[in-house]
């Protein structure tokens, strides 16, 4: 009835959107976490570059968690508007752990974050840790929520199917939530967004200690500390990742086998695996060109033993095999991001021991370059997970070409460029003003998002726009000004 | 009490859990209109407040506590997917451009919050304040179109919907559209003769005046047009004995009629005014409520057909009934950290 064409655009809609979103969510989350820890460090030290990283980074978040917000709205109507009959059959099961993301954390951060974000001198020191904390905590139960049910599609347990409606009713929910994939899926995606988050705050202080060295000036407190911080993260947790990574792809092969054998591009079912590092899959002649491969490789990392099992795509009906030459590079992009993440780690170690971690240029190129690593590696590791579901929603037992909405090709292509539109202005726009933000240098005495900026008032330099010289002469002693709506 | 869906009958929990559910959920909806109505009023009084200080002051009264009002409209979608995910898997497919204009709009609008303080150009300020504008008229707009959209009813076969692409485009629908834009503004006029002082507060209350002239126009136009849509919208209404219950829904907008406008003329009255437009809306929503009912999407699917299993509402009302008075207690508890008059020195960005 609904031709290929229109479940492709909801598809690509719902990609496209989903996508932009995701981005936002893992940065908030890492975030919020580094910033209760700032508060958490300036509260117990009491020194004066914690609570200036604080308000440094505090004006970011605000602007990324705008964002979640509003690109999250779309999100909860989307389910309705282009998956109209998944939305109706996986609704019982689905429905409630997403309403419970919003009750129990969606809230929670919002709630909390006007507090936190422009509360300082309206709450006590304690209270507004606190209120930090939650909004942190708030961003960890929503991500758990989230998982959970996508989880559920991948790994579905916990319920039984209505014979008439079709629909999928909840029997169990400890069943549901906690489903076999959910903790794997659960810590890989939580250090993702932590080491997003630790790899932008590493870039932004490497960026400023190569200004700082081009210009001749000596490096702030703050962007060493933010630096030092960053590069302990990837050098702890990155490693971490990796291993996480090999456990899902564990409880992926033993739940998920054509979604292995498809990001390997595998055909054969075989043991002593070979892995293959490159080629290009083709689906239609059932082959991977031109690859390279690394004997036995494949059966140690999927099953840690050279003569381990490993599932070939052939093993699959055609029409229930995931599209593998994307996944395949999704896949190998994702892990490849991983790896330079650890040597970041491991290189800054070894320099730190050396005592050249602040005034080694190349260190700063590499953690500056490595930027936008995390969120690479989160798109594609999420492309690879959700592509290697297909051809299913619900996984073995909704397929995607049966829960699609019946909305024409001419609608869903309508409001798919206008989601293009407005997503890459918007979020351009949002890209800009946190750029040009983490453009200038944190300074001793960082203003905040609240306190008076005597510019704000005249509507028209807005305190973020300013350089950092214009602003060490606007700071005020203690900075807090009595309240005129007091 | 039972009743019946597909055929069965209901009765005990699966009745009166999706009976309960129905309540929580317009609730929900309630308190989305309540809290986010004003902030979106106050995005269409741009329209006729240029001055750049007036404008920050109008966006510093709501700034702290936007994005947790906003996030009603999310919780409203995502339980109605879980509680009654027949209504979601029809309205949304049906109401589709309303709905994907709707949260278009949202996100400029949202957004613009954020940018238009860090604008680094006045020609940048004001492109933002056009997306605010913009964002908040499109907004209101698209929830009015959605509810009449989904009041004159919905065309639905086998739990799916059957009807086209521009069904939900009708005179009632934009009748609607307009009311709500007007109503919205209304409330953001309100909201600022709370909030504010001097002559912003002054220009609000005669804004507030007109605006309101006009609402209890389009409360009255949408009011006589609703009962002619549906059969049984009538006999909800007029219908012995019920008409006891359902007459001093009417006489009550009267009333508050009559303090709004005695609140608007006296210089020492400030809350008066909102909490009366607040009302307006209130009743609007009940008597909504009393036509539609037991209808979640006019004019076949009764809130038992559209209901998730027992095991799923059960699962989720837990919940709900914790949360929902907590998240209450400290948006009440938001609103008095940041309450008082917004003068243009208060600044939250």
């Amino acid at each position: 009835m609904f031709g290929i064409d229109a479940l492709y655009l909801a598809r690509g809609q719902f990609a496209f959107t989903v996508g932009f979103h995701i981005v936002f969510p893992a940065f908030s989350i890492g975030l919020a976490a580094y910033l209760a820890v700032l508060e958490g460090l300036w509260l117990k030290t009491g020194r004066q570059v914690y609570l200036d990283l604080w308000k440094y980074w505090v004006k970011i978040f605000s602007v990324g968690f705008a964002m979640g917000v509003v690109s999250g709205v779309v999100m909860s109507y989307e389910f309705g508007t282009n998956w109209s009959v998944f939305a109706r059959k996986a609704g019982p099961v689905l429905g409630p752990m997403l309403a419970y993301e919003v009750l129990t954390a969606f809230f929670l951060e919002a709630g909390f974050l006007g507090v936190m974000l422009f509360g300082m001198e309206r709450v006590g020191r304690g209270l507004h840790f606190l209120a930090t904390c939650l909004v942190s905590i708030g961003t960890l139960i929503s991500m758990s929520w989230i998982l959970a049910s996508n989880s559920w599609m991948q790994t579905p347990q916990g319920y039984t199917i209505d014979k008439v409606t079709g629909q999928f009713l909840p029997k169990d929910w400890w069943a549901i939530i906690f489903n076999p994939s959910f903790p794997y899926r659960l810590v890989h995606m939580g250090l993702a967004a932590f080491l997003c988050v630790a790899f932008v705050v590493g870039a932004v202080g490497a960026y400023h200690l190569l200004r700082d060295r081009r210009l001749g000036r000596k490096p702030t407190e703050a962007v060493r500390t933010m630096f030092s911080m960053a590069m302990w993260m990837a050098a702890i947790v990155a490693p971490v990742q990796i291993l996480a990574g090999d456990t899902q792809g564990l409880n992926t092969l033993q739940y998920q086998p054509a979604k292995i054998a498809a990001l390997e591009g595998d055909w054969q079912t075989r043991d002593h695996a070979p892995e293959i590092l490159f080629g290009i899959p083709n689906m239609q002649k059932e082959r991977t060109d031109y690859a390279i491969e690394v004997p036995w490789a494949g059966s140690l990392i999927l099953t840690h033993s050279l003569s381990g099992k490993v599932p070939g795509l052939k093993q699959f009906k055609p029409q229930d095999r995931p599209y593998s030459p994307l996944i395949f590079f999704t896949f190998r992009i994702m892990v490849g991001l991983g790896m330079l993440m650890a040597l970041l780690g491991v290189v800054s170690l070894f320099l730190r021991w050396r005592g050249s971690f602040y005034s080694n240029p190349w260190l700063h190129r590499f953690a500056l370059a490595m930027a936008p690593s995390g969120f690479i590696a989160l798109l594609c590791g999420w492309i690879t997970t959700e592509v290697g579901r297909q051809p299913y929603t619900v996984y073995g037992l909704l397929r995607t070409t049966e829960s699609v909405s019946p909305i024409a090709l001419p609608g869903i292509a309508t409001s798919f460029a206008a989601f293009v539109v407005v997503y890459f202005v918007v979020f351009g726009a949002g890209l800009v003003f946190i750029l040009r933000m983490m453009a200038h240098e944190p300074v001793p005495g960082e203003t905040g998002l609240d306190p008076h900026e005597p510019t704000r008032t005249a509507g028209i330099t807005p305190g973020p726009a300013q350089g950092p010289g214009e602003r060490v002469l606007d700071q005020r002693p203690g900075g807090f000004a009595p309240h005129a709506a007091e | 009490m039972m009743a019946l869906s597909h055929g069965h009958l209901l009765t005990g929990q699966a009745y009166w859990l999706p009976v309960l559910w129905s309540g929580i959920a317009a609730f929900t909806i309630l308190a989305y209109i309540v809290l986010d109505g004003f902030d979106l009023g106050i995005g269409l009084l741009f329209a006729v407040e240029y001055r750049p200080d007036d404008r920050n002051v109008m966006v510093n009264t709501v700034a702290p506590v936007w994005d947790g009002n906003e996030t009603w409209l999310i919780l409203g979608g995502a339980s109605l997917y879980g509680v009654f995910p027949v209504a979601y898997a029809t309205v949304l497919p049906a109401l589709y451009p309303t709905i994907i204009a709707m949260v278009l709009a949202l996100i400029f609008r949202g957004v613009a919050f954020e940018f238009r303080f860090r604008a680094d150009s006045k020609r940048g300020r004001f492109w933002w304040d056009v997306a605010f504008f913009g964002g908040s008229l499109l907004a209101a707009f698209a929830q009015g179109l959605t509810l009449g959209g989904l009041i004159q009813g919905i065309k639905v076969t086998d739990d799916a919907y059957a009807g086209g692409w521009w069904d939900w485009l009708t005179p009632f629908s934009l009748l609607c559209g307009v009311g709500v834009v007007i109503g919205y503004a209304l409330l953001g006029a309100a909201w600022l003769v709370w909030r504010t002082d001097g002559p912003l507060q002054a220009r609000c209350r005669h804004h507030a005046r007109t605006l309101g002239l006009c609402t209890l126009a389009l409360i009255v136009a949408v009011s006589l047009w609703t009962p002619t849509l549906q059969g049984h919208y009538l006999r909800h209404w007029y219908a012995w004995p019920r008409i006891l219950f359902v007459s001093p829904v009417p006489v009550l907008v009267a009333g508050l009629a009559v303090v709004f406008w005695r609140g608007l003329s006296r210089e020492d009255v400030h809350i008066t005014p909102l909490l009366c437009a607040l009302g307006w809306f209130f009743l609007c929503f009940t008597g909504l409520g009393i036509s539609v009912w037991p209808y979640i999407v006019p004019p076949g699917i009764t809130i038992w057909d559209a209901s998730s299993p027992p095991s799923s509402q059960y699962f989720l009302l837990v919940g709900a009934a914790v949360l929902i008075p907590t998240i209450l207690a400290y948006t009440i508890y938001s609103y008095w950290v940041f309450r008082g008059k917004i003068g243009v020195e208060t600044h939250y960005h």
